[in-house]
């Protein structure tokens, strides 16, 4: 076992540490196209968080990114390896989607819960299978969980264009829900904020409200105790009486459920309609946040807010900067993600050395 | 002991620091070990005896100090370098490919250029010269997998011999052994003094000390508190001077007053996974008031034995009984809620969850308990409270239930384990291996306890590999073999008998 950190540092400054040596690559790439980095950082600040619009777009994304980063957070603690967030979150659009079609006639508040309800069953369903089968028959839940993305990728192609498409209509997307299916939007309800056309809407404060969930699920409840006992030491939790396999599909059910959300966000808050591809990699970049938020829900919310910004401040800097293309951007997310998630731990022995030398002692000591 | 002043000792420490920040680990340390002679280092654990080790095998750079091997000043970056100086390890636990082969095993990382054959049959001519040397036999093509324990430790030492060691620490050796398999290295080292090797023997049992070296160390808190000639001292003497204070060898108790009976076992059958049965057609009863030890050589069934007890693997046939009631079949759970308590022999892979805080592990198996709780909820402030006073109650130290658990000493994290399994005063007492990788100090306040226990009318079943602590500890032995019960005898059996049962072998009636 290696060494260990204060908490503060392990969940704090090991992350900052992270994100700036991202971007000192991320820089010297720049620079290396011939753009001034300095100029592309305050691009990217201000693209992101300098007007109303801005954060509105940034605050827009983070929401994505919360609710796959807790479903991603929750089944770390179980010790899975949940990669099928982009998979969950996709299907779980048809049960939203299905919850508007059938009552957009009615009021918007009537329908909502319907649509959380069919959000969190549809993505929970979808995680059921490979729960399942690494439950009871030990398949990988990594590659289960990466199956199932395909899967639900085939099964939304044929959904929209056979069964969900209007006669009417060549595009491979459902009708555009009426007003009892759509969310209220932070820029109607504050027009004070000038929030220009960004689609932030009710399901950031769900998002907000799903963290705290998380939280006193993971460290104030007896479920959250035995995931994390399964999820540390599966033997001591057979030795406590507590069945791994039953804890497996709780989480997971869980961890689907909270990655079906997502579906709230795009389908209800933003799209309107069902489409094909509205999770556009947001399960994905799910597995980054968490990486980066230490499977903290308060970690969580502040990685996603940052991979929020890097997506909208990264859109105003291809915008401004034609050298600095769209897939530019991407470079600097995946080295974000390579930093803080790949390579997380690359920054840690380090910082042991710096912060926590006396403790590393016991934890080599060969007697124990 | 002529010449002895001449030669330059094989090694010799001088003023060896190291430090791990505020934890002094080992200070100014002085040691001279003479080249032909077995060397014993005995300490407590965290004495610093493993960081010691460690320098001089290369893993750490000594703070400050030189180490000098025959008599010429060296500084080891590395375990090559460490190598390259003539010096080998054998690690307590072992570092050897199971399904290689013992000859494979023992050239591995020492072959030379990209084809194997040439540095194989090199390989064997000096692995045979090495069997012939020192006695050591090993067929040269068995799987190392297939091979018992003791035979496994003396691929080790083979390994340390091929790559040219003239001087061979050894961990803990015979923590894995039985007696008579540990009687063999003894023999074997010996041999290998005489052909001029030096060793140094890490060890906590005493007895050892005493019989296979020529000089000993005794380590405290980092320090060298004395380097005795082992003929000028006592088994008595080596224990005061490690703990720093006199211990009680023996536990004092009374005689036991056994009541009816609590734990009946009849037939009881296990087959693991892979088809082997490990727990062979087993019959016994414990009764309240008294302790009942398993003794055994490691891996004859009783891990597997405790286990099924406890209800945390299945019991293929057989019965197991209650208090009169059948609990075959029962979760580790039900158990719990039954009053049948465990201390798993495993406390890191088990009885704990080692990066949880310490009130976190307070309440492991007992987590449903309305006691910590309403609801789906814990009562996170109430749990705490619960650890602290348990802490104070049982002497843990340090006294902070927010603390890591990983970061609490063997002995204490063992007393985390107990206090938590004693405190719903259980009926039966599983307990597993409870003093091993404990300081002195703590076995002495952990075995107190378990007679308490008993005296307080408690079932106990005690499964220790420590000969010792059986006979001090228990009432009525059992030994097992190969998954069955040998037989039954009586603490004061002597070290012969119980070793021939623990070989396999029947005896009379005792």
């Amino acid at each position: 076992m290696p060494g260990q950190l204060p908490r503060w540092a392990d969940y704090v400054l090991l992350p900052a540490i992270n994100v700036l040596a991202a971007f000192f690559v991320s820089g010297l790439v720049v620079l290396m196209i011939g753009e001034d980095p300095i100029e592309a950082v305050r691009i990217l600040l201000w693209g992101s968080l300098g007007f109303g619009e801005g954060v509105g777009f940034t605050l827009f994304y983070a929401t994505n990114f919360i609710f796959t980063g807790l479903a991603v957070a929750v089944a770390v603690h179980c010790g899975l390896f949940n990669i099928g967030g982009e998979g969950q979150a996709y299907f779980a659009g048809l049960g939203v989607a299905i919850a508007c079609l059938s009552m957009d006639h009615l009021s918007w508040w009537l329908t909502f819960p319907v649509a959380l309800a069919g959000a969190m069953a549809f993505g929970a369903f979808w995680a059921l299978i490979p729960a399942y089968l690494q439950a009871r028959r030990g398949s990988h839940i990594v590659i289960t969980t990466i199956m199932f993305n395909f899967i639900a990728s085939a099964l939304m192609v044929y959904l929209l264009v056979e069964v969900l498409s209007p006669a009417s209509s060549m595009q491979p997307e459902s009708r555009t829900f009426e007003a009892g299916g759509r969310l209220p939007l932070a820029r109607d309800l504050l027009p004070g904020l000038n929030l220009g056309q960004a689609p932030l809407n009710l399901s950031f404060l769900v998002a907000l409200v799903a963290a705290v969930a998380v939280y006193v699920l993971i460290w104030r409840t007896r479920l959250g105790y035995e995931i994390r006992t399964v999820g540390t030491s599966p033997d001591a939790a057979n030795y406590a009486g507590i069945s791994s396999s039953k804890l497996i599909m709780i989480t997971m059910l869980i961890s689907g459920g909270l990655a079906g959300l997502m579906g709230i966000n795009e389908i209800m808050g933003s799209q309107n309609r069902l489409v094909l591809e509205f999770t556009a990699g947001y399960g994905f970049v799910g597995i980054a946040v968490a990486l980066m938020g230490r499977s903290h829900p308060v970690g969580v919310i502040f990685a996603a807010i940052l991979f929020g910004m890097l997506y909208q401040g990264g859109a105003e800097l291809a915008f401004e900067k034609p050298d600095i293309t769209r897939d530019m951007i991407i470079v600097i997310q995946g080295l974000v993600i390579l930093f803080a998630g790949a390579l997380e731990h690359m920054f840690k022995p380090a910082l042991i050395r710096v912060l926590a030398p006396a403790k590393t002692p016991l934890a080599l000591d060969p007697a124990e | 002991m002529s010449g002895i002043a001449d030669v330059p000792p094989a090694i010799e420490l001088i003023g060896i620091e190291k430090r791990f920040g505020p934890v002094h680990a080992n200070k100014n340390i002085h040691m001279k070990v003479q080249k032909g002679t077995i060397h014993g280092i005995i300490g407590e654990n965290g004495a610093g005896k493993s960081t010691l080790m460690s320098i001089l095998y290369g893993f750490y750079l000594a703070d400050a100090g030189e180490i000098r091997i025959d008599g010429a000043a060296v500084r080891l970056h590395n375990s090559q370098e460490a190598i390259a100086a003539g010096i080998g390890m054998v690690h307590q636990h072992f570092m050897l490919v199971e399904p290689f082969t013992v000859l494979e095993n023992v050239m591995l990382g020492a072959e030379e250029g990209a084809l194997l054959k040439q540095s194989i049959a090199k390989a064997r001519i000096e692995l045979k010269r090495l069997e012939d040397d020192y006695d050591l036999r090993v067929d040269p093509d068995a799987i190392v997998g297939d091979l018992p324990v003791g035979l496994q430790q003396r691929v080790e030492i083979l390994k340390a011999l091929f790559r040219g060691a003239e001087i061979l620490i050894l961990d803990e050796p015979t923590g894995v052994l039985t007696p008579s398999e540990a009687d063999h290295l003894f023999r074997i080292l010996r041999v290998l003094r005489e052909q001029g090797k030096t060793i140094i023997l890490i060890t906590h049992k005493l007895r050892e000390i005493m019989a296979v070296t020529d000089a000993v160390s005794v380590m405290r808190r980092g320090e060298i508190v004395a380097t005795l000639a082992t003929a000028d001292t006592s088994l008595e003497r080596l224990a005061e001077l490690m703990v720093g204070r006199r211990v009680l060898l023996q536990v004092e108790k009374g005689d036991a007053a056994p009541m009816q009976t609590a734990l009946s076992v009849q037939n009881l059958t296990v087959v693991d996974d892979r088809g082997v049965t490990v727990v062979d057609d087993i019959s016994f009863n414990v009764r309240r008031g008294e302790i009942v030890g398993i003794a055994g050589v490691a891996g004859n069934g009783q891990s597997e034995l405790l286990e099924v007890l406890a209800g945390i693997r299945p019991a293929t046939s057989g019965t197991i009984e209650l208090d009169g009631e059948t609990i075959k079949g029962a979760t580790a759970a039900g158990l719990r809620d039954r009053r049948l308590a465990h201390v798993p022999e495993d406390r890191h892979r088990m009885g704990l969850v080692v990066p949880f805080e310490e009130n976190e592990n307070a309440i492991l198996g007992y987590q449903d308990d309305p006691a910590y709780g309403s609801g789906p909820f814990l009562d996170i402030a109430g749990i705490r409270d619960h650890a602290a006073r348990q802490m104070q109650q049982y002497d843990i130290r340090p006294p902070n239930p927010r603390l890591r658990t990983s970061m609490f000493s063997g002995g204490n994290q063992q007393k985390i384990v107990l206090a938590r399994e004693i405190e719903r005063d259980p009926i039966v007492l599983l307990v597993g291996q409870p003093t091993r990788g404990v300081d002195i100090g703590a076995i002495e306040f952990i075995h107190k306890r378990l007679i308490e226990l008993r005296d307080a009318g408690k079932a106990i079943l005690l499964v220790s590999v420590e000969l010792d602590e059986i006979r001090s500890l228990s009432d009525r032995i059992l030994v097992m073999f190969a998954g069955k019960i040998v037989g039954e005898t009586v603490p004061e059996a002597s070290e012969q008998d119980l070793g021939m049962m623990m070989a396999g072998i029947e005896l009379g009636v005792s």
